[in-house]
């Protein structure tokens, strides 16, 4: 089950020469406070000045920092799940949570949305963080029933998606009406952001930070696989179940406030894998710092490409990622 | 110095019996090696020990229950070499090494300067060290096995665990991995108990061979009483000729079975 950098490193050089973290991550972190400071400055509105203080606090503050809440998250949970499922290809949407999210969402345009405007409480990212946990916890439940190892959960996930996605296709037919709605947040965004959406996930994207971070010399040891590590000690599925429950409480948490942005916990640690190795103690922290400067970046182009209302950020992330992330993989196979 | 102990062992898979009543002492610094046919249950046993399947009756190390232990003071004690480690190709030599210190780091904590003193120390002693900033991706498959009993070395348990450590490896590199081992044992008086295919290379290091036949002991002791042309044409169903050398080596030489019927 695993590819990618782990097979193709026969051909690099014998000796260890991969940049180290105690420098790219201050390289990474300038990068990510560059495209902060692009990402405040550019738009409509033209740059800074006093006058328009007001623009930036309000909405392109937010919009930049609820953006890279949500890419670092993003990334990194996608990093811990590959970690726990030894799989470059996964990300933080395997068990179900993007599903899981897409029907509660779904739910809430269909039957809720005009009689609901008046609540205290908006019900779409409730519904949709509540959808996301809830298919998770389902694909555990069912995964642990028959044996409860990364490929009965990774299987169980997929039928678990595909009943959520049925039951929201279903929804859908029966309330066309609501179609663009529901497909406009499936695509994500963030240019609706403000400072008590960032208030809202950021607790849970705190603490799920917290826990992976500290689990991230774990996910080293997992990479030769359950058996091994258990009998180096490791106790293989208390590791994967803290994992996958922090990977999805924060995953959860920003699909609430910014829908299904896909592509960035796939690309952004596998990014970092290809310039600084696999080694977790370094693609976790990097991936957190990458992917927060990755989405912040990929927010800003959307501003401008009009098609009478800005272009989802889930589609511009897969439109440069995707070219982006080819050329990577091609250079660095011929350096290699 | 540690002994392992077997009471009754059957080890589980589901319902199936690997192992019927599987008693043994090895004895502290001793070499047990577990022959048989494929399927007799030799690699369940080493499972059994290393804590990866279930099994029915007592395993001890020195008069303690083995199941009783957490696993991070199981891997304190029992060291695992399987016959094919994953290896993770972009990990240094140094970085795979270090894993065998994992049952010695606390959950949140992080190797200390020892256990990389530590790690450096056994390379070179190994004669290894300059596999430590080599990536493992880079490695010949007999640096590999070398590399994978130096994880084991650091891992500083007094019971080792190997199964068919050579089977993938040619007669230089088998004679090789297996020496290290012998020198291990010598020094850090280590138990050892493999699973080996190879009946001369098994006489040759072991002190004692116990032939597993579906699950039982038929046959245990030292090579000149284990490996007799008679039993190994019984449980293996081949007919072999059994040279014994003047310094003692039980050499088992394969026929035609042209020639035996």
């Amino acid at each position: 089950m695993t590819f990618g950098p782990e097979s193709s490193a026969s051909g690099s050089p014998p000796t260890d020469r991969r940049p180290r973290l105690w420098w790219a991550l201050p390289a990474a972190v300038v990068l990510l406070v560059g495209a902060a400071a692009l990402g405040a400055t550019v738009g409509p509105a033209g740059r800074i000045s006093a006058a328009n203080w007001d623009i930036i606090w309000n909405i392109r503050l937010p919009r930049v920092v609820l953006a890279g809440i949500v890419g670092a998250m993003l990334s990194l949970a996608g990093a811990g799940y590959q970690g726990v499922f030894r799989n470059p290809l996964v990300d933080p949407y395997l068990l179900g949570a993007a599903a899981g999210a897409g029907l509660g969402a779904t739910l809430v345009f269909a039957f809720g949305r005009v009689s609901t405007s008046h609540w205290v409480v908006d019900p779409l990212p409730l519904a949709a963080f509540v959808g996301a946990l809830a298919a998770v916890l389902v694909t555990y439940l069912v995964g642990a029933s028959f044996g409860g190892t990364g490929l009965s959960l990774v299987l169980a996930g997929v039928a678990v998606a595909s009943l959520a996605t049925a039951v929201q296709q279903y929804l859908l037919l029966r309330n066309s009406d609501v179609i663009k709605e529901v497909y406009s947040w499936i695509s994500g965004r963030v240019s609706t952001a403000t400072w008590s959406d960032v208030r809202l996930v950021l607790p849970y994207v705190v603490v799920s930070t917290v826990v992976l971070l500290l689990h991230r010399r774990h996910l080293d040891v997992l990479r030769v696989g359950d058996e091994e590590a258990a009998t180096l000690g490791a106790e293989v599925g208390r590791i994967r179940l803290v994992v996958v429950v922090a990977a999805t409480l924060g995953t959860a948490a920003v699909v609430s406030v910014s829908g299904l942005i896909g592509f960035v916990g796939i690309m952004v640690p596998h990014l970092v894998r290809l310039v600084c190795g696999s080694s977790y103690r370094v693609v976790l922290p990097l991936s957190l710092v990458v992917g927060a400067a990755f989405l912040i970046l990929a927010d800003i182009p959307g501003r401008m490409i009009e098609h009478g209302g800005e272009t989802p950020i889930g589609v511009v992330t897969a439109f440069l990622g995707a070219p982006m992330f080819i050329f990577v993989l091609r250079t660095r196979k011929a350096g290699a | 110095m540690s002994s392992l102990g077997f009471e009754c062992v059957n080890v589980m898979y589901g319902e199936r019996e690997a192992t019927f009543a599987f008693t043994d002492h090895v004895r502290p610094g001793e070499w047990l090696c577990l022959i048989g046919p494929n399927g007799a249950g030799k690699s369940s046993l080493l499972r059994a020990v290393a804590g990866l399947v279930r099994y029915r009756g007592r395993i001890t190390v020195d008069g303690a229950p083995l199941d009783a232990r957490s696993p991070r003071r199981r891997a304190a004690l029992v060291a695992y070499v399987p016959q094919s480690p994953e290896m993770p190709a972009d990990m240094t030599g140094s970085e795979y090494v270090l894993l065998g210190r994992n049952p010695y780091v606390s959950y949140f904590g992080a190797e200390t300067r020892h256990d990389r003193a530590l790690v450096a120390d056994v390379l070179e002693r190994l004669d290894l060290a300059d596999l430590g900033p080599r990536r493992v991706g880079t490695l010949s498959g007999g640096e590999r096995q070398r590399l994978v009993i130096a994880r084991a070395v650091a891992q500083e348990a007094p019971i080792l665990l190997l199964d068919e450590p050579t089977s993938a490896l040619d007669i230089g590199h088998q004679q090789q991995a297996l020496e290290l081992v012998d020198r291990l044992r010598r020094e850090h008086g280590l138990t050892v108990v493999s699973a080996m295919h190879d009946l001369t290379l098994a006489g040759l290091f072991a002190d004692r061979l116990a032939l597993l036949h579906h699950g039982h002991v038929v046959s245990s002791g030292p090579a000149a009483q284990v490996l007799r042309p008679e039993t190994l044409s019984e449980f293996y169903g081949v007919s072999v000729h059994v040279l014994h050398e003047p310094d003692g080596t039980v050499v088992v030489v394969p026929r035609r079975s042209t020639l035996s019927t």
